[in-house]
């Protein structure tokens, strides 16, 4: 038996929630959703897990930190120390405070862009990847629930049953 | 109405009062024939009635800020927010009772412009006396007091009516008030902090005092609406109230502590930076006299707050909610300690059983007042036009 991606296609934000909460209640595994904006609440209606990237920003931006400091030392205090405003370079704590801002700047650099890019890589859309929303009016005003055969384990028949309880509008299968 | 203070509640705070009261007496009898003893009780006046009333305010102008940015989730605590600002009068009083006593023994060494004797030897005062002269002084501080005072009455009989005839005019009404009330705000927050708080040091100014001093304020009243609403939601009360409020009020003070941190730190590194005299010398009494105090209230004020409350679940935990907010108003209690002690008594100072117990004597009533204002209205403002948005608030 070939394995099928059903698209549920809905005209509305509600529906589509009530929708896939009827079809969760009844055991369906709905492994995405698309849409134009963020749904609010529905990524623990179809059991999407919590994000990791704030963990990965917290440790982006401890690296910034550690490599503000390193660098900072280096060039401030070994390679080359100067004298600026009476406040000579002998050591890097004595002159800590000169080095705040640009440690915080570094930090809040290395977090921001390491998060935008680890979120690009993780969800593939690099600038130039090929789009993988299944149809382009979900960028418009339409809303899409995936369902995948190979992650259910009802067969086709029994789904379209309980798909056709949701208030869809449309519905297209392709075969994988 | 729907609030009752408990029976425990109610002794605990006459606990509180009369611990609080007890140890002040103690600290006045034993600290009596000291030689600075009027200026070091007037100075702890000036700390407890400033640091409470800041909070009230604190309220008044967060309650302000969410009428002109029409703000929704907040909707579902704004009573307690109200509750909170119905501090203010108190706080006026304490501070009124204090400020004129200070002005009729001749500014009582905390403010020392307001002494002929002191002013006459001082060109630097002179320069001054223009903007620090007892007459002008008070007609600032009334003026101020007058304006939170009207704008405070007028957000809670609005707010009060709401309940009763709903619709949007009131709302609109508030929303107008609201940003009147922040253009205000933004001149009064610098101007006073300058008159109450700045003007001890008289010799040294510092352009980014009002807004340090006005972060340490919002900071701690975060923290002291998300304990009452947490005690609040404890005793059963406050339905409405789920864990992305709790969760968002958490932000705010996560926010504010970092707001304050950093205008502590752009105050303090571009004095030090520049090194030059006149302006180095209110750091130098801090940090020569108070250093562990200083250096140590600045840590658990940033790095606390900092640290735990980072993440997502610590913010919709009651009980480190209530351990940070705890740490952050010692924490900040501590920063208006030595913003008016370190000038007023000098470098002699030390925290005894005169500043606990005043502190606690203060607090005590604090807590009453704001429990008091609970009970006069209905918890929810049922009539809100934003109820509905805050009740699916979800973050």
């Amino acid at each position: 038996m070939s394995e099928k991606v059903i698209y549920v296609m809905f005209d509305c934000d509600g529906i589509l929630k009530d929708g896939a909460k009827m079809l969760v209640s009844k055991g369906v595994k709905i492994s995405d959703t698309f849409s134009p904006f963020p749904i609010h609440g529905i990524d623990p209606i179809i059991g999407v897990k919590n994000t990791r990237l704030g963990i990965m920003s917290f440790l982006y931006g401890l690296t910034g930190l550690t490599l503000a400091s390193l660098g900072m030392r280096f060039f401030m205090i070994k390679d080359w120390p100067m004298n600026i405003g009476g406040k000579p370079n002998f050591s890097y704590f004595e002159n800590l405070l000169a080095f705040v801002p640009i440690s915080f700047e570094f930090t809040v650099l290395c977090a921001a862009h390491g998060m935008a890019i680890t979120y690009f890589l993780r969800n593939k859309t690099l600038p130039g990847m090929p789009a993988q929303n299944p149809d382009p009016r979900t960028t418009d005003d339409k809303f899409v629930i995936e369902i995948r055969t190979a992650e259910n384990s009802m067969d086709e028949k029994e789904l379209d049953k309980l798909i056709k309880e949701t208030g869809f509008i449309e519905i297209d299968k392709k075969t994988i | 109405m729907e609030f009752e203070i408990t029976k425990t509640a109610k002794r605990n705070i006459y606990i509180l009062l009369a611990t609080g009261l007890i140890l002040t007496l103690v600290g006045v009898l034993t600290g009596m024939k000291s030689h600075h003893f009027v200026t070091r009780l007037l100075t702890n006046g000036l700390i407890d009635s400033f640091f409470f009333f800041a909070m009230g305010l604190g309220a008044l102008f967060f309650l302000s800020l969410a009428y002109a940015t029409e703000t929704g989730w907040y909707a579902a605590v704004k009573r307690v927010i109200e509750a909170v600002a119905g501090f203010l009068p108190f706080g006026m009083a304490l501070m009124g009772v204090v400020l004129v006593v200070i002005t009729a023994l001749d500014g009582a060494h905390v403010y020392q412009w307001m002494d002929p004797e002191v002013v006459s030897h001082d060109p630097i005062i002179q320069g001054k006396t223009a903007y620090l002269n007892p007459t002008f002084f008070w007609i600032r501080t009334i003026v101020y007091f007058a304006c939170y005072l009207i704008f405070l009455r007028g957000f809670r009989k609005r707010s009060l009516e709401e309940d009763k005839v709903g619709g949007t005019d009131l709302h609109f009404m508030n929303y107008k008030k609201g940003a009147l009330f922040l253009v205000f705000f933004a001149v009064f927050s610098s101007t006073s902090s300058w008159d109450w708080l700045m003007s001890i040091d008289v010799h040294w100014f510092s352009t980014l005092f009002g807004w340090y001093t006005f972060a340490g304020m919002w900071c701690t009243t975060m923290v002291v609406l998300i304990m009452v609403t947490l005690y609040l939601k404890k005793l059963g009360h406050l339905e409405k109230v789920n864990d992305h409020h709790i969760h968002d009020l958490g932000k705010w003070a996560f926010a504010t502590s970092f707001l304050w941190s950093y205008l502590w730190f752009s105050q303090f590194m571009l004095i030090w930076y520049a090194n030059i005299g006149e302006e180095a010398t209110y750091f130098q009494m801090r940090i020569e006299n108070y250093k562990l105090l200083y250096f140590g209230m600045f840590f658990i004020n940033f790095a606390f707050p900092m640290l735990i409350l980072m993440s997502r679940d610590a913010k919709r935990n009651a009980g480190i909610l209530t351990f940070i907010g705890l740490i952050i108003i010692g924490g900040h209690w501590v920063d208006v300690y030595i913003m008016v002690t370190a000038g007023s008594m000098g470098p002699t100072a030390h925290i005894g059983l005169l500043e606990i117990g005043m502190a606690l004597t203060v607090m005590s009533i604090f807590i009453l007042v704001i429990l008091k204002n609970l009970t006069k209205a209905p918890l929810t403002a049922h009539n809100h036009p934003f109820l509905d948005e805050s009740i699916h608030h979800e973050i």
